[in-house]
């Protein structure tokens, strides 16, 4: 499955060694992650040692070498969200789903990371969950945010 | 801009989308339609209005009736007030925040009246999802103009005339640029839009992108023909979806209508364009890391010294490397002349500035005034002051390479050269503001942890650097300051300055230096009292 996913892929590319980028963002997209397998095949698509593969997955804050949880949840810590309370919305998230910075739950349920800006600046501070973005963010909300997702759907 | 009686205009910003505004938009639609009268009334889908703390927003045209925080439920009676005889749902309506008296157009509103909208004027009224919309209000007549009537040297001289400045945030003169990069030899030469736009506190860029992105397109395929490109990449942080998306289907329509490709409108001038997605390095904003980002390296300055990138950039070509808002500019400029763009601003700073306004600020969103309006009047006048009776502090500019101003120095003009004296920078927008609640020296220490995080690793003063200042810092916010921390940090800021490759090591200590400027007595209460001022820092020896 995985497998053909990622040649499906790699054929919308030429094999040129600027697409690796956005052949890491394709990838990433549609498996969630960059498992070793994958990045070794890139490798030889594009003609660029593995290492160097690695070197550009392991620069940018985007791309992830583990599996991530189906709710992806991002606190911003923007300037604006830092001096709006920020720290204490990351702090009472790390405390409901039990999670540090970076951390994925056992169950690949939640994955917990901060952002450097979502750019909802007048919103803040705000969070991300998937793709969605609550803004105006207060302990009590965020606690709650998690308490009735727990039982509902999913986010997206 | 259409014959119906009402035109709707629903805000599809970030800001406004995470309100819930696109659940409004349709459902807004379905219910025009049911309710028989769609051929009185359109309905619009736009970009940010800038107001976005008061989002959802709907504005009602020709009336400019502006309802705010609107819901789904809201609906019924937003549409009763559109069929005729009805009066706009007042319950809706902005109020002002010290009489509560509601104010029902737009026009009225302080925060909109003080601005000086030229960047942001058709951000929030054109369906940016619709060429027509912008052809309709002019769009690509400056491309028609620059291709038909003048030839590149003559765009550039309009450009050097106007004195725009890069809005990316270092100022260097526009026109200045792109004459040295039509001048460097080279068959191949490449144009980059800088929309990898970073700075923590600053959207900026992303809505104009999001809001008017043919203006953007049509700034960089003039600015190709100036120089003489054929190729051109914006390269747009990926954490910006939405703009990423609605410059794709911009792209796409300026194709089909001949604006982009081969023989751009019958002449021999051609020109494509591609979207380019960052991946989350806050060190690609700098021009050489981005060059080799979109190369499919790692995104790591190059070491000075070096050729500029308008002589060596992309692939090793010339590249001429601009900020999303000064493209936005050139229409404009070549529309109406260098010498009606020169008329605002200041003498060395020219033109306007958009800012997003955040932090402790009672109106939050993104504004636009010419350049060297003081802060006073950004502050108080359009945003209207520090809420809760709370006593305003401080403000940022410039990110994590700008400084912090204290309230004495509200007076004081933006532009290039003032605050750069002041000890911040213009930066590429942001401005955050910070009130009696909001600790100096944690902010300083919020700072160097990101550039810390963000140092790309391959100097030794900023990867260090960084990391030895944010460690200091972050004792002295939990009590552990010593005797001479002030002095070592100013020490390591000198040389962190003076050593590192790229500009993000060389301004990263500026928020240390203008905070020990300006706020010295809030750093001595923490590492001689062992005190927080602003009650914001958790002192350990207090919590054991």
């Amino acid at each position: 499955m995985e497998e053909e996913l990622l040649e499906d892929i790699l054929a919308s590319f030429k094999g040129k060694r600027y697409e690796l980028v956005p052949i890491l963002q394709e990838v990433q997209d549609n498996l969630g992650y960059l498992p070793e397998k994958a990045m070794l095949d890139i490798a030889r698509f594009v003609g660029v040692p593995e290492s160097h593969v690695y070197s550009v997955a392991s620069f940018y804050a985007q791309f992830r070498l583990l599996p991530l949880g189906r709710k992806r949840v991002a606190v911003c810590r923007g300037t604006a969200c830092h001096i709006r309370g920020a720290p204490q919305i990351l702090s009472t998230i790390v405390k409901t789903i039990d999670l540090k910075e970076g951390e994925t739950s056992d169950d690949l349920e939640y994955t917990l990371e901060t952002v450097a800006c979502i750019g909802c600046c007048a919103l803040a501070p705000c969070i991300r969950i998937n793709r969605e973005v609550s803004g105006d963010m207060t302990p009590e909300k965020a606690k709650g945010l998690f308490l009735v997702k727990e039982g509902g759907e999913d986010v997206e | 801009m259409s014959n119906k009686r009402n035109t709707v205009l629903v805000c599809q910003g970030t800001g406004c989308v995470s309100g819930g505004s696109e659940q409004v938009f349709s459902l807004l639609k379905d219910e025009i339609e049911d309710s028989g009268h769609a051929e009185d009334i359109l309905i619009k889908r736009t970009g940010c209005h800038g107001f976005c703390q008061q989002g959802p927003l709907i504005v009602i045209e020709p009336e400019g009736i502006f309802y705010t925080k609107v819901k789904t439920e809201d609906m019924p009676e937003i549409i009763q007030a559109l069929l005729p005889g009805g009066k706009p749902t007042e319950r809706l309506l902005y109020r002002d925040p010290i009489t509560d008296k509601p104010i029902p157009h737009y026009r009225e509103i302080p925060f909109y009246n003080k601005q000086e909208r030229t960047i942001l004027k058709h951000c929030g009224y054109i369906d940016p999802e619709d060429i027509n919309d912008y052809l309709e209000i002019g769009g690509y007549k400056a491309l028609r103009k620059a291709i038909s009537e003048m030839t590149p040297e003559g765009v550039i001289s309009e450009v050097k005339g106007s004195g725009l400045r890069g809005l990316g945030g270092a100022g260097f003169p526009t026109g200045r640029k792109w004459e040295s990069c039509r001048n460097v030899y080279g068959e191949i030469k490449y144009v980059v839009c800088n929309a990898d736009e970073g700075d923590p506190g600053a959207f900026q860029d992303r809505s104009v992108m999001e809001g008017n992105p043919h203006s953007v397109i049509e700034g960089i395929i003039i600015a190709a023909y100036a120089i003489g490109a054929e190729k051109g990449f914006i390269y747009v942080r990926a954490e910006y979806p939405l703009a990423v998306n609605r410059l794709k289907i911009a792209i796409e329509q300026a194709r089909q209508e001949g604006l982009l490709g081969n023989h751009i409108l019958d002449s021999d001038f051609s020109f494509d364009l591609e979207i380019f997605q960052g991946a989350g390095a806050f060190v690609c904003g700098e021009s050489t890391a981005l060059v080799r980002s979109i190369e499919g390296k790692r995104g790591m300055p190059k070491v000075m010294p070096r050729p500029r990138t308008t002589e060596e950039g992309l692939w090793n070509k010339p590249t001429l490397l601009n900020n999303v808002k000064t493209f936005a500019n050139i229409p404009l400029i070549i529309s109406n002349g260098s010498e009606w763009f020169a008329q605002r601003g200041t003498e060395k700073s020219k033109g306007t500035a958009v800012f997003s306004l955040t932090g402790k600020v009672t109106n939050c969103g993104l504004i636009e005034v010419p350049m060297g309006a003081t802060l006073r009047k950004i502050i108080f006048d359009i945003g209207g002051g520090v809420p809760g009776g709370k006593a305003f502090k401080a403000v940022q500019t410039g990110g994590p390479s700008g400084g912090c101003l204290p309230a004495d120095m509200i007076d004081i003009p933006v532009d290039f050269d003032s605050l750069t004296k002041a000890g911040s920078i213009m930066g590429s927008g942001g401005l955050v503001v910070m009130d009696e609640d909001t600790c100096m020296v944690d902010v300083a220490r919020y700072f160097l942890d990101f550039t810390q995080r963000e140092s790309c690793g391959q100097c030794i003063p900023c990867r260090l650097g960084t990391r030895q200042m944010f460690e200091i810092l972050d004792d002295i916010t939990k009590g552990k300051g010593r005797h001479g921390d002030i002095d070592l940090l100013v020490e390591l800021s000198e040389s962190i300055k003076r050593s590192s490759i790229c500009g993000l090591g060389k301004t990263a200590p500026n928020p240390v230096l203008t905070t020990l400027r300006y706020f010295r007595d809030e750093y001595e209460a923490h590492i001689h009292e062992k005190r927080c001022p602003a009650g914001v820092c958790m002192m350990q020896e207090e919590n054991e």
